[in-house]
């Protein structure tokens, strides 16, 4: 019997008040992505899992729920990776360097990368996906050692849309195997044009062994986690960063409900097992 | 350097076709290579040939008024480039550019035709073959065509009309897809 949807905690009355950080850069990595770093103006640095997310305020406009992209394991200011696309994230697209946002959180499920110790660790990124799965590559490579093969696919609409393109190369150069592809290209890009799923034959991983975390739109993930398992990966061994419409965080409002599931709460990151048969659902 | 007919039975494209049938497709096979930018076909030229990339990097590109020439698939070590030597009126459709220094068997598509007519068991173990990967790469096709990475306020040229139909009036507006480009 499926167990209702009820919320598994009861969130303190201060989970809803945010934190107030201050910008104190920011990067701008594509025409529409930008990268803010924060430190906070109240209290100690937030310590997060890589895969969590926050609640990003732009005072007076409103909220929105990015994941952090930063590295878990490095004093410095967080960073939240944001695509300019609605009104929140146009507000933090124009915060200039020294005011301040709001931070709540952290909130939701990490990757555990952890889970992949001993193994070949497998990354797929569809476009921004690649955002929430840096600080695991971050983590990974803070313990490299602990890993077998690290293989980053990682797909996205062009060439000028490409995410931490230098720090892509540098990964590389530390023992990740990066793979890249786009949708198109001008014949100026010596790369691989395609869609990303077609490079999980190629990558070099033992798939017995592998631990697959999947991050990008929702229809990317159905057919990577596919391609996954058709390769030989566990099922219960694939992951996927669901993103879904949080307004709270703590599973009180109920907005990103998915069927039993709080997104917030038992999400972002689960394992495809249990979501393979929600996300081909209409409606949900 | 091995035989084309030491190399076929490792290419995964022919992966289940017996010996016999090897030897038949390797006679009408013969190793080919092309310095960067040089093409291995061009748009509106007769299809007579088929290619199976050894080495290197073939990209498939079409040239568009606005566009300009677009790169819209590419073919890596392993792969097949090559379907209009198989349909009338055997034309080819993109040009094939090689992107780096590039190696490949090249397959008279003409050879095989007859050869396949004349032995129709081979000519369905082969368009199995075919389907296969004109299935896998029909159906990359149709999901880039949903522009999955686009944000919600941008779709494909091509979709976009039906897209914006069936999108909420107030999509422009959200933050849908600010951290997973997941499309309102």
């Amino acid at each position: 019997m499926q167990r209702l949807a009820e919320p598994q905690t009861a969130a303190p009355v201060g989970a809803m008040v945010p934190r107030v950080f201050r910008l104190a850069d920011r990067r701008h990595d594509t025409v529409d992505t930008f990268t803010m770093m924060l430190e906070p103006t109240d209290g100690p640095p937030l310590e997060f899992v890589p895969g969590q997310f926050t609640m990003l305020s732009a005072f007076g406009v409103g909220e929105v729920p990015i994941s952090v992209s930063g590295a878990a394991n490095v004093a410095g200011p967080l960073h939240h990776t944001v695509r300019d696309v609605g009104a929140v994230t146009h507000a933090l697209a124009r915060t200039s360097v020294g005011e301040l946002v709001g931070v709540r959180g952290p909130y939701g499920t990490g990757w555990d990368v952890a889970d992949g110790v001993g193994g070949d660790v497998v990354l797929v990124a569809g476009g921004i996906g690649l955002a929430p799965l840096r600080p695991a590559v971050l983590e990974i490579l803070h313990h490299r050692q602990r890993y077998g093969r690290v293989v980053l696919l990682y797909g996205t609409r062009s060439p000028e849309d490409l995410l931490f393109a230098e720090e892509l190369k540098r990964w590389q150069n530390l023992g990740v195997e990066v793979l890249v592809t786009v949708d198109y290209g001008a014949p100026s890009w010596a790369g691989r044009v395609g869609l990303v799923t077609t490079l999980i034959a190629r990558a070099g991983f033992d798939p017995r062994s592998a631990l697959a975390l999947v991050c990008g739109p929702e229809i990317m993930m159905r057919f990577t986690a596919a391609a996954l398992l058709e390769r030989g990966v566990r099922p219960d061994k694939v992951r996927v960063s669901l993103e879904r419409n949080m307004r709270c965080g703590v599973g009180l409002c109920g907005h990103c409900q998915y069927r039993e599931l709080f997104v917030c709460l038992d999400g972002p990151v689960l394992p495809f097992a249990r979501v393979a048969g929600l996300l081909g659902t209409r409606e949900l | 350097m091995r035989t084309i007919e030491q190399y076929l039975p490792d290419h995964p494209f022919f992966a289940g076709l017996d010996q016999e049938a090897l030897a038949i497709v390797a006679g009408c096979a013969t190793n080919v290579s092309f310095a960067p930018g040089e093409f291995l076909f061009r748009e509106g030229q007769p299809a007579d040939q088929f290619f199976v990339v050894r080495r290197g990097r073939v990209a498939l590109q079409v040239h568009g008024p606005t566009a300009g020439t677009m790169v819209v698939d590419t073919a890596d070590a392993g792969d097949v480039v090559g379907w209009s030597w198989l349909v009338p009126p055997y034309r080819w459709l993109f040009d094939a550019r090689a992107v780096e220094p590039t190696g490949a068997v090249s397959f008279d598509g003409r050879c095989l035709r007859g050869k396949c007519d004349q032995d129709p068991h081979l000519g369905y173990e082969l368009m199995k073959l075919v389907t296969q990967v004109m299935f896998s790469r029909l159906t990359a096709a149709r999901v880039r065509l949903l522009d999955l990475y686009g944000n919600a306020g941008t779709t494909s040229a091509l979709l976009s009309p039906l897209l914006m139909e069936a999108r909420p009036a107030d999509a422009g507006t959200t933050d849908a897809g600010a951290t997973h480009a997941t499309p309102g």
